[in-house]
């Protein structure tokens, strides 16, 4: 449907701000360099402060990097103010007008590109089907629920057919259950449309739900790009892994690499592990343990003691100590295994190629 | 790191890229240092500069004056013991209205008190203060049978300020009450406090910068008011009125403006302080909002003592506004109370030019106020929503107005614009015009309506004209399309709010007007100066009604066309 899939390039972007309290200047973005590829749908996602809806709003123009510029599908925007970009944004709040309908507001501007008449209420009625609020034309934006507001906000930067989709944020304000259908809807949009989409979240379920590609950003800097899997299955760094999922983090040293594994020496004994080649021999590592891929057995690697033992319904849930380092553990499906009570001894297990190996 | 660098050229760019936005800016600030920041320079400059070269002897020569220095101690005075009085009456009015269970007709009784004043000229006070306890007044000659009593002076001041400006502490402490959390003052009540003991232990000291802020605010007023003073004053000058009768008595221009440089430096730094420190402090001690609603004092040992205060003080103030109106029907004010007679009225049109007073005030008024309103709207915008360099300077200009007292206005246009710029003739020509009384009516306007306006703008989400913007319009269709339907209820208000304090305004007017135009205000300040009270309450009464019914035109039009109902329901 868009008139031309753009993607978006950012060249070592930087901004700046000052700090309200200290008056200190700092990086609320730090020469972030990344590409988007067209029609594909990218993710920032990180933590409060992290840089991820300023990079959005220097992308959709209302902010302006200190240094570095962007690019819209080839061409260099950084001078352009919000109005002249051919990028459409849905708002955290959503933003919709209050005192138009919800007609108005998707048409709004489709008015301003002063489009024929036929063709605004051709296209306004299109865009309501797809986004499923057919026949409440008519209504105010203050006799919707927060999901039709959503898909309001949704339809009227589709109808605009941008170059690309920016999402600040768009299901915070939802409730769980909706929050989860609304995605998929997204997601359904996004790929019938082909349209090329930014989304900005702190949400790392709706991430990994929406994406193609995620980008992680720790103040101001890029963590790690990548698809989901690569940043679930091979996070760069502690943050990463904390940040995507559960994770559970044994610190040890690397002996040596084996056919394309590496052995590391946790607490005195060796295991195998997987990714292992960013870390040479020698140099202390970070094993990092998924807590659905660690099990806990009669013999093992390391013994543990049980601290908390629940039933989850899904899973066991353990939460065992290794020494002083806390590890925790999800046992699916655990109807027919073995069930460790709070207090008693075992010993942790997983299979080398679930075990990630860090620097450091 | 270098912020500014790229980052500020592009907000630069991006700014120039939208001509319309660069214009209005241009203009607005033009119009701001020429008219509010210029005539204020103008006399620091001939204060300092009169003779030719840098001396402070005009200044040597105002302070050596005793008429001059006695001003500033009973201007200093009056303020001080207004401030105080002002500042309590209108707690006492805003914790009954806020904390006691009170009847309706009281209800309704305050909601006349806290009107009054905004419809009323400013001088209407003072009339019936003459009328009732002067000399020859109904309460103290007829009543009392009081002759020589004299409410002329000091006393007469105070009287007059406190009843005319409680009613905007009261309206000022009523909000911040409201904000308090009922649970802070319920779990007062919990751990063993009395109602006294949280009144003074929990209730007043979050109040207390409010109170200060209210405190400065009718300080403020009351140093700056120039028609109160002016006709119960007497011979006790204050400094409103001494500068005005150095003019149009002494001709002493120099003088007048190295005064007036005196009052407006009292007057912006009890601004400044106002402004800086204690709204800043309110802000901070009292921020939330009250998680639900206050269980109301039933206790009838409290509420019938502070009830009954408040109705008498509310009555008292209502029949002091009634008393204009009635005094216009009497044949002779002291003398002769019966038959009642609308002659007074009569000679309003056949003998005192009253058709072209107020066609001049209104058509005026009517012409200043959409100015007003518009200029005010576009300022909060550019304030609230927009960044870019300039926008301090704006912000700090239009808030400095409201410091300005108009009587130092009206010296600094004279001083301004007589001769022209800098005297050097250009821009004379709007003096002695209606244009230039437009003006003044504006620049006195603009703060209120700007204050407003900024206010309904925080309020609204910055990302409503953000999706607009990113949508495709530029500043000028967001600002027309968005910005302004939004506060629609503010701009209205901002419309009749001005035509209102246009239509009765009268310190820097007074300096202004040329006989080319007859203004209502001037002929009341005129004819109370005369002692012709009747002929003066029957020219207030047709203003009073004008005024009245423009707030009551507008109430009309917002109910119908209001945005606000719709907006709040969606906040909720």
């Amino acid at each position: 449907m868009a008139k031309e899939k753009k993607g978006v390039r950012l060249e070592h972007i930087s901004k700046i701000y000052q700090d309200p309290k200290t008056h200190k200047d700092f990086y609320a973005v730090k020469d972030t360099s990344l590409e988007i590829e067209p029609g594909s749908f990218v993710t920032l996602l990180g933590p409060s402060g992290c840089g991820k809806t300023t990079t959005l709003r220097m992308i959709a123009g209302f902010e302006s990097p200190d240094e570095g510029e962007i690019y819209l599908g080839g061409e260099a925007i950084n001078a352009l103010t919000p109005n002249k970009r051919d990028t459409a944004m849905v708002f955290q709040s959503y933003a919709l007008l209050p005192h138009y309908n919800i007609f108005d507001n998707v048409a709004y501007g489709l008015k301003i590109r002063k489009l024929p008449k036929e063709e605004i209420q051709r296209k306004v009625i299109d865009i309501l089907k797809l986004v499923g609020l057919e026949g409440m034309e008519g209504r105010m934006t203050n006799q919707l629920s927060g999901g039709q507001q959503q898909r309001v906000a949704l339809a009227r930067a589709l109808v605009l057919e941008p170059g690309v989709l920016l999402f600040d944020e768009p299901l915070s304000n939802l409730d769980a259950k909706l929050r989860v259908t609304m995605r998929t809807e997204i997601r359904r949009i996004q790929q019938e449309s082909g349209i090329t989409a930014v989304y900005v979240t702190h949400d790392q379920s709706e991430a990994m739900a929406l994406s193609d590609r995620i980008i992680i950003m720790e103040k101001g800097v890029v963590s790690q790009m990548g698809t989901p899997q690569e940043i679930y299955y091979h996070p760069n760094n502690e943050f990463v892994a904390d940040f995507i999922g559960d994770a559970n983090f044994l610190k040890g040293k690397m002996l040596r690499h084996e056919q394309g594994t590496g052995v590391v020496e946790i607490s005195g004994t060796q295991v195998r592990v997987a990714g292992a080649e960013n870390v040479p021999d020698g140099a202390e590592a970070t094993v990092v343990l998924r807590p659905e891929s660690t099990v806990l057995g009669d013999s093992g690697y390391f013994p543990v003691k049980v601290i908390v033992s629940s039933f989850m319904g899904a899973y066991q849930l353990y939460h065992v100590m290794l020494g002083s380092t806390k590890l925790i553990i999800h046992e699916y499906n655990p109807k027919d295994k073995k069930i460790y009570p709070m207090g008693s001894s075992a010993f942790v297990n997983f299979a080398p190629g679930d075990a990630h190996c860090m620097k450091g | 790191m270098a912020r500014g660098g790229q980052g500020a050229e592009l907000d630069r760019k991006k700014l120039l890229a939208d001509p319309i936005m660069v214009t209005t800016i241009v203009v607005l600030i033009a119009f701001l240092t020429l008219f509010i920041l210029y005539p204020l320079a103008i006399l620091l400059v001939d204060s300092l500069y009169g003779s030719g070269s840098f001396s402070f002897n005009t200044f040597r020569r105002v302070l050596a004056m005793p008429t001059f220095t006695r001003a500033i101690t009973n201007t200093l005075k009056v303020g001080f013991v207004v401030g105080i009085l002002s500042t309590a009456v209108g707690l006492l009015f805003a914790y009954v209205e806020v904390y006691v269970r009170m009847r309706k007709f009281v209800g309704g009784l305050f909601k006349v008190v806290s009107m009054l004043p905004v419809v009323s000229p400013p001088f209407v006070l003072s009339l019936s203060m003459i009328m009732l306890f002067g000399r020859a007044g109904l309460i103290t000659r007829f009543l009392l049978k009081i002759y020589d009593n004299n409410v002329y002076g000091y006393w007469g001041i105070v009287i007059v300020q406190t009843l005319t400006f409680f009613p905007v502490c009261y309206m000022m402490l009523k909000g911040l009450l409201k904000n308090i959390d009922p649970s802070l003052e319920e779990a007062a009540r919990d751990m063993g406090a009395g109602r006294m003991k949280v009144f003074t232990s929990v209730t007043l000291p979050l109040l207390l910068p409010g109170l200060g802020n209210a405190f400065l605010v009718t300080f403020i007023e009351s140093i700056a008011d120039f028609a109160n003073p002016m006709i119960i004053g007497g011979s006790y000058d204050t400094l409103a009125t001494t500068i005005y009768l150095q003019i149009t008595g002494a001709y002493d221009k120099e003088g007048a403006a190295a005064m007036a440089v005196v009052l407006l430096c009292i007057t912006l730094a009890m601004f400044a302080v106002q402004k800086y420190w204690l709204e800043a402090k309110t802000a901070a001690t009292l921020t939330g909002k009250a998680s639900r609603g206050r269980m109301l004092i039933e206790d009838r040992s409290v509420t019938v003592p502070l009830t009954v205060l408040c109705a008498i003080a509310a009555c008292f103030v209502i029949m002091m506004y009634i008393c204009v109106p009635i005094g216009a029907l009497f044949p002779t004010w002291g003398y002769k109370f019966t038959p009642l007679t609308f002659k007074w009225f009569g000679q309003v049109f056949t003998k005192y030019h009253g058709l072209k007073a107020f066609r001049d005030s209104f058509v005026l008024s009517l012409i200043a106020s959409p100015i007003t309103a518009l200029l005010s709207m576009i300022i909060s915008y550019l304030v609230v929503k927009r960044k870019f360099k300039a926008k301090g300077f704006i912000e700090a200009v239009s808030m400095l107005a409201m410091a300005v007292p108009g009587t130092v206005l009206g010296v600094g246009f004279i001083r301004g614009y007589s001769s022209g710029l800098f005297h050097t003739g250009i821009l004379s020509g709007i003096y002695g015009t209606g244009l230039i009384l437009i003006i003044v009516f504006v620049v006195r306007s603009l703060p209120t309506g700007t204050r407003s306006g900024i206010s309904a703008l925080r309020q609204i989400d910055k990302s409503i004209e953000e999706s607009a913007y990113d949508m495709g319009a530029d500043s000028f269709k967001v600002f027309m399309t968005v910005t302004l339907p939004l506060i629609k209820d503010s701009f209205l208000s901002g419309l009749v709010t001005a035509f209102v304090r246009s239509i009765t305004a009268i310190s820097a007017i007074i300096l202004l007007v040329t006989p080319s135009y007859l203004l209502i205000t001037v002929q009341i300040n005129e004819f109370a100066e005369k002692g012709a009270y009747s002929i003066a309450c029957a020219f207030a009464t047709i203003l009073i009604i004008i005024t009245y019914g423009a707030v009551l035109l507008m109430n009309l039009i917002m109910k119908f066309f209001g945005t606000s109902r719709k907006l709040k329901e969606e906040v909720d």
